[in-house]
């Protein structure tokens, strides 16, 4: 499986690429809940990297709950893995909305305004769609 | 005493006919890493690791190999029992064939690991009838790591382990020594002018300049702490002094200042605000740029 591709010369660093690639991977289904990652000994082996720095990325990856390590079985992706990038996002769009809505206070306009410009501007898109 | 370090030295001097080959050498590599030794030629490194094997005495300072002193006669023979060593020459005897010094160096060794000889004799496609004297350089590499590997040794120390080798057969070389380091317990220190694998399979990195250490630490720590701020301003970069702890290197250029930074970037990025730059730009720098900024520092 040559799932990743790790760059050490870009000054990131080794095991945050490695995490960020498993993360990419579960992202983009290429990896799935349940799914069992390499090994860490036959991962470095096969990516000619340090075994400690796998271990690093998997530790720090168990730790965040994108991957569980079942002794003796190796890691697997955590059935949350999905749920956990969901929340990431909904964090994000919480402050590109709340960030919206100061600038639309800045115009002074009132809470039911800006409630319909939202709810205006979905159904618009609603209807753009279906048209 | 801790066995964190499997090597520890400390204010390693060494001169030969009144050139200074060490000057206070504070060295550490913790067990299970795979250290790269790093530094121009003539730096000090092999010296080093004469030192090390108990090959050559210290002016003064300590050194200490698995907590045994490497100064003194027998523990110096203990270190050399469980360590791996594969000179920069690649020391072998010419006139056997690799089926012989394998025999004749597998008998020095009673934890001599035959399952890893016929491991090593397959995966490296050593011709066993073959003398060593009509061997490749890249074979001739291979054979005496293989027969560094089988001794069941707790420290590998290489010279160059790659130099001379072809891309592919040194691609080899790396993915044997990070394979042997996965299953076994085992600590390799090795020196290399070729960044790109110390990047690649290293998880530490020591870099000696003029007989001194001037950078030691994890690799991952120092591409995260590691940074270059550059300044640009409106007219021409104004003379500042920067307070800041950890800039090891200022160069000035018209408009522009452009620092590299060895930790805390933000305090630099908090002091240079006070010359109202234009803009300030803070970007990761790579293993190659940490090395050429710190082997300089002191020459300009």
């Amino acid at each position: 499986m040559m799932l990743f591709r790790l760059n050490p010369s870009v000054g990131v660093p080794i095991y945050l690429q490695l995490m960020e690639q498993v993360k990419h991977a579960i992202e983009t289904g290429a990896l799935q809940p349940g799914d069992q990652l390499p090994g860490i000994r036959p991962l470095a082996e096969e990516l000619v990297m340090n075994p400690n720095t796998v271990a690093k990325a998997y530790r720090e990856l168990e730790h965040e709950g994108v991957i569980e390590l079942r002794h003796g079985a190796g890691a697997f992706v955590t059935a949350n893995a999905r749920a956990g990038k969901l929340a990431d996002k909904l964090k994000q769009a919480q402050s590109i909305v709340a960030g919206a809505v100061d600038r639309l206070r800045a115009q002074r306009l009132s809470e039911e305004e800006i409630r319909r410009l939202f709810e205006a501007e979905l159904s618009a898109r609603r209807g753009g769609r279906r048209g | 005493m801790a066995e964190e370090w499997i090597v520890e030295a400390n204010g390693l001097r060494k001169t030969y006919d009144g050139f200074e080959a060490l000057g206070g050498l504070d060295l550490q590599v913790p067990r299970g890493s795979i250290c790269g030794f790093l530094g121009r030629n003539g730096a000090g490194k092999t010296t080093t690791i004469k030192i090390l094997l108990g090959m050559t005495a210290p002016a003064s300072g300590s050194a200490r190999v698995f907590g045994l002193d490497a100064t003194q006669a027998q523990p110096s023979v203990e270190i050399r029992r469980r360590t791996g060593f594969v000179s920069e020459d690649k020391d072998l005897y010419d006139s056997m064939t690799v089926a012989e010094i394998t025999r004749f160096t597998a008998s020095f060794y009673p934890r001599w690991r035959r399952d890893l000889q016929e491991k090593y004799l397959r995966r490296f496609e050593l011709p066993q009838e073959r003398r060593v004297k009509a061997l490749s350089r890249g074979m001739r590499t291979k054979l005496a790591l293989m027969l560094a590997l089988c001794r069941g040794a707790e420290l590998l120390i290489l010279d160059e382990p790659t130099s001379g080798l072809d891309p592919a057969m040194a691609e080899e070389v790396l993915q044997a020594l990070v394979g042997h380091v996965a299953r076994e317990e085992m600590t390799i220190f090795f020196s290399s002018h070729q960044l790109t694998e110390v990047d690649q399979i290293g998880d530490r990195i020591v870099i000696i300049d003029r007989g001194r250490a001037v950078v030691t630490g994890a690799l991952d720590d120092l591409r995260e702490s590691f940074r270059r701020v550059q300044l640009v301003f409106d007219g021409a970069a104004p003379a500042a002094e920067f307070r800041a702890a950890n800039i090891t290197r200022v160069q000035r250029n018209g408009r522009v200042i452009s620092l590299l930074v060895s930790a805390n970037a933000d305090a630099v990025v908090d002091e240079a605000r006070a010359w109202n730059p234009a803009s300030i730009e803070v970007t990761p720098v790579t293993l190659k740029e940490i090395f050429l900024e710190s082997i300089r520092m002191e020459g300009d």
